[in-house]
């Protein structure tokens, strides 16, 4: 439903231009480079670039013309459980400076829509736009903007994170950088996992490891409906898999509705990244 | 053995206590101490779980126990309730001390509610919690999704064990859901928690605290109750085992940490299946009760689904479970109130009393390292 309204609001294009509410003006201008505290004296003659969303600000009690793309996408995010929303990132090119007198008028179109992601924050889809300000027809600076409509987790920030020893740290650096790593005895070559400092076989304390394939099948799973867990939208599906290699390992199964996973469903490994310090590994079916 | 539980005590079994969890352990330690027609000054040993808050020391001071010479704790969650009488025994056996008073106190409803998401610490966890195992019923359900899969098992399988504790706890008067039974329907009905457990598969979280007195038998004789023997008690812990998580053997329907108790048990006492007179199993979730009536030899591989429909394990069948109405009926006071149980059973003074009681198997967490043990009249 999410993918669908965004190709049909992608499709859609560049919305209706939305004029400015006044012309490009000194007294805003000295408001704005005041508040900034910059007194570049060009300023006397020229609309700083960066001011060019100002112009077309709706005001305080504006709303969203219809076709906003943005407003459109953030509904159908807001319908589907995703309620929250934090600005990620923004771009902004300036083709020439604006004089006062000038008036500018914006449209915007949907860029695209990414998910769902799992963050730190919880679940949620990334919505870029793109913006164009126009005198005329001469488009005089761009924008684009990104932000998360995100699912809240109940308490933001608080993934639940592994204690790491020098024992599985391997582990953790190969997810991160797209591995999944199974211990390998330095001596005589037993696959473990999971992972610890001494082969069981032959009692050697040399271990290094081996990237898997990344493959296998459901051994066993389970569908979490109950109590909510920070990060994580119920119902989901955690899956112990066989891997090819030979050895078991638990991570949550993506992208597959609960009603179709079954043991000995095929899977392949892929990874999740949580934020700088912590990547996970999840299955996806094969 | 040489040793027996003299006495036995508990507060009331709620939702909200409305007091400390040390008030909790005094109230129930005082109890059991009395029950024992013992005086505080007559405690000299104290064994809880690793887990439990309250410090023995701390105990000792409410009730007055000026000295100690015994002190120990047992770890994996509910896996410890047999071992710290195991413990106790051991140590009025070896003389380490001559009275050691049991305990296990907690708000576990009011306060820290085990069924809600934790993050707890340990490489080992790492391994099962981030990636959103996060429950002891999301732990337990990974197994009996596999136990249903090679065994061909159902939900409503699963469900008689929920029916058969809750009625035995609706004429339990001390029970949380007294007077409260359920139907098979009810239980098809209840929510999913963790596919494939419902809501009625899941024990309830208790506020309360229960405490037992372990002495000699020699002197537990000369005092006004009929001594309980402890005829064995064991501990289990089977090779690659985790804790709640022993994923990684080669098969997952059975629980060998407990198969190893059991076998301890019968060797120690010279007691077999076929001799005891009841069973409680420790039932957080229902599957794993299924596989302890397997794995103790009381059934083969998959056919405990038989026990429990076939009316063998009701009050009134040939081997009762449960009478008190296990920790699905009566209260999670993590195993230790199935230890109570079994006293009075054999005491002859249980809500739901089997007649002639002679012995009784009482079991522990499961799932995690574990321990049991065989009582006697």
């Amino acid at each position: 439903m999410i993918e669908e309204a965004a190709r049909e609001l992608a499709a859609r294009g560049e919305s209706a231009r939305r004029v400015a509410r006044d012309p490009v003006n000194l007294p805003m201008i000295r408001n704005w480079t005041e508040a900034i505290g910059d007194d570049n004296p060009t300023y006397e003659h020229y609309a700083p670039p960066a001011m060019a969303q100002v112009w077309t600000m709706p005001g305080l009690a504006g709303q969203r013309p219809a076709d906003d793309p943005l407003g459109a996408m953030v509904a159908v995010l807001d319908e589907a459980g995703y309620t929250s929303v934090v600005a990620t990132d923004s771009e902004q090119t300036y083709h020439r400076y604006l004089s006062p007198g000038e008036t500018v008028e914006v449209s915007s179109r949907l860029d695209g829509v990414t998910g769902p992601k799992r963050t730190a924050l919880g679940e949620g889809w990334f919505v870029t736009t793109r913006s164009t300000w126009y005198v005329g027809d001469e488009p005089v600076a761009e924008m684009m903007f990104r932000v998360l409509k995100f699912r809240p987790s109940g308490v933001a920030g608080t993934a639940i994170r592994p204690a790491v020893s020098s024992d599985t740290e391997f582990f953790w650096a190969g997810t991160a950088l797209g591995e999944l790593r199974i211990q390998r005895c330095g001596g005589c070559g037993r696959l473990r996992h999971p992972p610890g400092p001494m082969c069981p076989s032959c009692r050697q304390t040399r271990p290094g490891y081996v990237v898997a394939a990344g493959e296998g099948t459901v051994y066993s799973y389970v569908v979490h409906h109950h109590p909510p867990v920070p990060g994580r939208a119920a119902p989901f599906v955690v899956a112990l898999v066989e891997l090819t290699e030979g050895v078991r390992m638990l991570a949550e199964l993506v992208g597959v509705p609960p009603s179709e996973v079954h043991i000995g469903l095929e899977v392949r490994v892929g990874f999740s990244r949580v934020d700088g310090e912590l990547t996970l590994p999840v299955w996806r079916r094969r | 053995m040489t040793a027996a539980i003299a006495g036995i005590g508990a507060t009331e079994f709620s939702k909200d206590s409305g007091r400390s969890e040390l008030a909790l352990a005094a109230h129930a330690g005082l109890a059991a101490i009395t029950d024992a027609g013992l005086r505080p000054s007559d405690v000299d040993g104290m064994v809880t779980f690793t887990m439990d808050a309250n410090a023995e020391t701390a105990l000792a001071r409410e009730l007055g126990v000026p000295e100690l010479t015994f002190f120990g704790r047992v770890p994996y969650g509910g896996g410890a309730a047999c071992a710290v009488v195991a413990h106790a025994a051991m140590a009025v056996a070896t003389g380490a001390a001559s009275t050691v008073l049991c305990y296990r106190a907690f708000n576990e409803r009011s306060g820290r509610r085990f069924g809600q998401v934790h993050t707890p610490d340990g490489v080992d966890n790492g391994w099962h919690y981030p990636m959103g195992l996060v429950t002891p019923a999301a732990s337990v359900a990974m197994f009996a999704r596999r136990y249903q899969h090679e065994y061909d098992v159902t939900s409503e399988d699963f469900g008689r064990v929920a029916v058969l504790d809750r009625r035995a706890a609706a004429t339990n008067p001390n029970a949380w859901f007294h007077g409260r039974p359920i139907t098979l329907a009810d239980h098809q009905a209840s929510r999913w928690i963790v596919e494939p457990l419902r809501l009625l598969d899941c024990c309830q979280e208790t506020d309360g605290a229960v405490a037992l007195v372990v002495t000699t038998v020699d002197r537990a004789r000369d005092l006004p109750r009929h001594p309980v023997v402890i005829a064995a008690a064991a501990q289990g812990s089977a090779a690659d085992q985790f804790t709640m998580h022993s994923y990684y053997r080669d098969d997952l329907t059975g629980l060998p940490e407990l198969g190893l108790v059991g076998r301890a048990l019968w060797a120690g006492s010279g007691i077999g299946p076929e001799d005891l007179s009841a069973l409680v199993l420790y039932d957080h979730f229902t599957p794993f009760v299924l596989v302890q009536l397997e794995e103790l030899g009381f059934c083969a591989r998959g056919e405990a689904r038989h026990l429990l429909a076939d009316g063998t394990l009701e009050l009134d069948g040939r081997l009762p479970l449960n009478p008190h109405g296990g920790q699905l009926g009566e209260a999670y006071v993590h195993g230790m109130n199935g230890i109570t149980e079994a006293v009075r059973q054999l005491r002859g003074t249980a809500a739901n009393q089997i007649r002639d009681a002679e012995h009784v198997l009482v079991t522990a967490g499961t799932g995690v390292p574990t321990s049991g043990l065989v009582l006697s009249r």
